[in-house]
């Protein structure tokens, strides 16, 4: 068996989450290989040949992979896997990686495996399905496995190793269908929703928008990230892509902190996998109880200042 | 143009979900089934589109059993024009088939632009777009929060990505996948569900595809998640800020 892990970077260093499909990679069989595409590879392969567990990496250094497009990544990739032995091909289950790695699967008429949590064995998975409120064990019968992994569920592997690195040339044209305009990077100075190690959100219970100013204090105090219950979103509180839960964001920090908010469902289906959660409210037979490690019952008004002082 | 809308039957995102005693799969039986959520995104922005005369026609495909025309009807109802059912006797099918059967439609239907929700919220796979896009050598625009349709037969697509907003211009035919930002869907109003009674659904039965739909992937068994050990409720903010710095250690 050999597995080879897509890197995911942005030309200047390695995302966390490939060093972690690194570590399932490993698990998976002891002969794991990477590849990186991409512009101006320099910083990112410096970093990335640290990386314990790789035999190889191999690097295609075209401007046709300057910006991530799916189109010519996976015609690559592809090309690329074809004349060789892989049996695995992991991504991160990053938006990166849920974008290009379906493509590689229809490329190579493999149903592809998302969002894998649990290695079983080199067939077998487990993967969240309902938004991780059912986990499913799946065995796949294709030759060559493709598999999204979350990686929030393995550990980063360790730097301590010099691995060799080749570089390769790409006979490809340039997909005219599709080109890229721009990014701007999200202007918040706090942390990723969906990356952070602490995330504080508020519901319906805040009351208005102007209130979530009330849990900013906190977040900048402990450098969380800021989210908030569908009913707080539909309510016009705060914008839609601060919602965590089922139809929005799938969170999975050290810490959540749910203030004001009921817990429907939906929710809890969005912050199950948190290591603890601390709830404010004031309704005690609220359901959030029931998933909170710590809850503290009463006006949120009247506790978030002190809990801010606190910090 | 002409717009391709596919939607999925899934059960509404407000059930609790529960896991079957033999593990064979979660229940489905009498249990309330709805438009996925993202699907119905999807279905907006055409009707918008169509509103703002970009698409003349919309086109809702879905693929399952008989009871997917519910689905189907729900997406005439907001504004769609006619439907096709892909009909199969088999509960779920894998992304995979799925896009090859819409590749299938797709071939004869000659959409302009194929809008889908980027994943389902019931096997959470998040592929299908993304297959059809492959299968059909069309430009992909996924998890799309903003669209904006060009003089020179382009998308502009703006792309809800880790850390930020990518914007990306695609060449029609494409395909779109819809993230939740992309629009609130509208709620169909009684007089529209009652015409959307009088619209054509087209019943097509899965095997005149000659599609090859078994799966690849066996599900050995579904389990429940973990339990969250039960909590305990704490007096004030002090023995909050307490127990968070050294019990769990959190902070």
């Amino acid at each position: 068996m050999k597995v080879l892990v897509i890197i995911e970077h942005d030309n200047q260093s390695v995302k966390q989450s490939s060093f972690s499909t690194i570590t399932a990679a490993k698990e998976i069989s002891d002969s794991v290989e990477a590849i990186v595409l991409g512009q101006g590879l320099d910083s990112v392969i410096n970093e990335l040949k640290k990386s314990d567990h790789l035999k190889k990496i191999y690097k295609i250094d075209n401007e046709l992979f300057k910006n991530p497009l799916a189109e010519n990544l996976s015609n690559a990739i592809q090309k690329f896997a074809e004349g060789s032995d892989y049996t695995h091909i992991l991504s991160p289950s990053s938006t990166f990686g849920k974008n290009m790695s379906p493509k590689l699967s229809a490329l190579m008429d493999v149903q592809q495996i998302s969002d894998v949590t649990k290695i079983i064995s080199d067939d077998t998975f487990e993967r969240p399905i309902y938004a991780g409120n059912a986990i499913a064990k799946v065995k796949s019968s294709d030759q060559i496995k493709i598999i999204t992994v979350r990686s929030t569920c393995f550990e980063p592997c360790a730097l301590n190793s010099s691995v060799d690195v080749e570089s390769l040339t790409v006979n490809l044209d340039k997909n005219n269908s599709v080109s890229f305009v721009s990014y701007d990077k999200s202007k918040s100075d706090r942390p990723e929703l969906t990356s952070a190690k602490i995330v504080i959100s508020g519901g319906r219970g805040m009351q208005n928008g102007e209130n979530f100013r009330l849990l900013e204090g906190i977040a900048d105090k402990l450098g969380a990230a800021m989210g908030a219950s569908r009913a707080a979103v539909d309510a016009g509180f705060v914008p839609n892509d601060w919602q965590v839960g089922q139809t929005g964001k799938i969170v999975a920090p050290d810490l959540y902190i749910a203030v004001g908010i009921s817990g429907a469902i939906q929710h809890i289906a969005g912050i199950k996998d948190s290591k603890f959660i601390a709830c404010i409210n004031k309704d005690e037979e609220a359901p959030i109880f029931n998933f909170s490690d710590y809850g503290l019952v009463g006006d949120l008004f009247e506790l978030l200042p002190k809990l801010e002082e606190k910090l | 143009m002409k717009a391709l809308v596919c939607v999925k039957r899934v059960i509404d995102y407000n059930v609790r979900i529960r896991v079957k005693s033999d593990k064979s799969g979660v229940e489905t039986d009498n249990v309330k089934m709805s438009m996925n959520p993202f699907d119905e995104i999807a279905v907006e922005e055409a009707v918008r589109m169509k509103e703002k005369s970009e698409i003349k026609e919309i086109v809702i495909l879905s693929i399952g059993t008989d009871k997917s025309q519910e689905t189907i009807r729900s997406g005439l109802a907001m504004g769609g024009d006619r439907g096709i059912l892909v009909k199969t006797e088999k509960e779920q099918l894998e992304p995979l088939t799925v896009g090859k059967i819409i590749k299938a439609v797709s071939d004869r239907e000659k959409p302009d632009i194929i809008i889908l929700g980027k994943q389902a919220i019931d096997d959470d796979c998040n592929q299908t777009g993304q297959i059809v896009a492959t299968l059909l050598e069309f430009p992909q625009a996924t998890f799309a929060s903003e669209l904006k349709k060009n003089d020179d037969n382009t998308l502009e697509v703006t792309r809800e990505v880790d850390g930020g907003l990518e914007t990306v211009k695609v060449n029609i035919p494409c395909v779109v996948t819809t993230d939740l930002r992309l629009n609130e869907p509208r709620y169909a109003s009684l007089p529209n569900i009652m015409k959307a009674k009088q619209k054509k659904i087209d019943v097509l039965e899965i095997g005149s595809f000659g599609i090859d739909i078994k799966d690849r992937l066996q599900v050995l068994e579904v389990n429940e998640p973990p339990e969250r050990k039960p909590g305990i409720k704490v007096d004030d903010v002090e023995a909050l800020v307490n127990k968070l710095k050294n019990e769990a250690k959190v902070l």
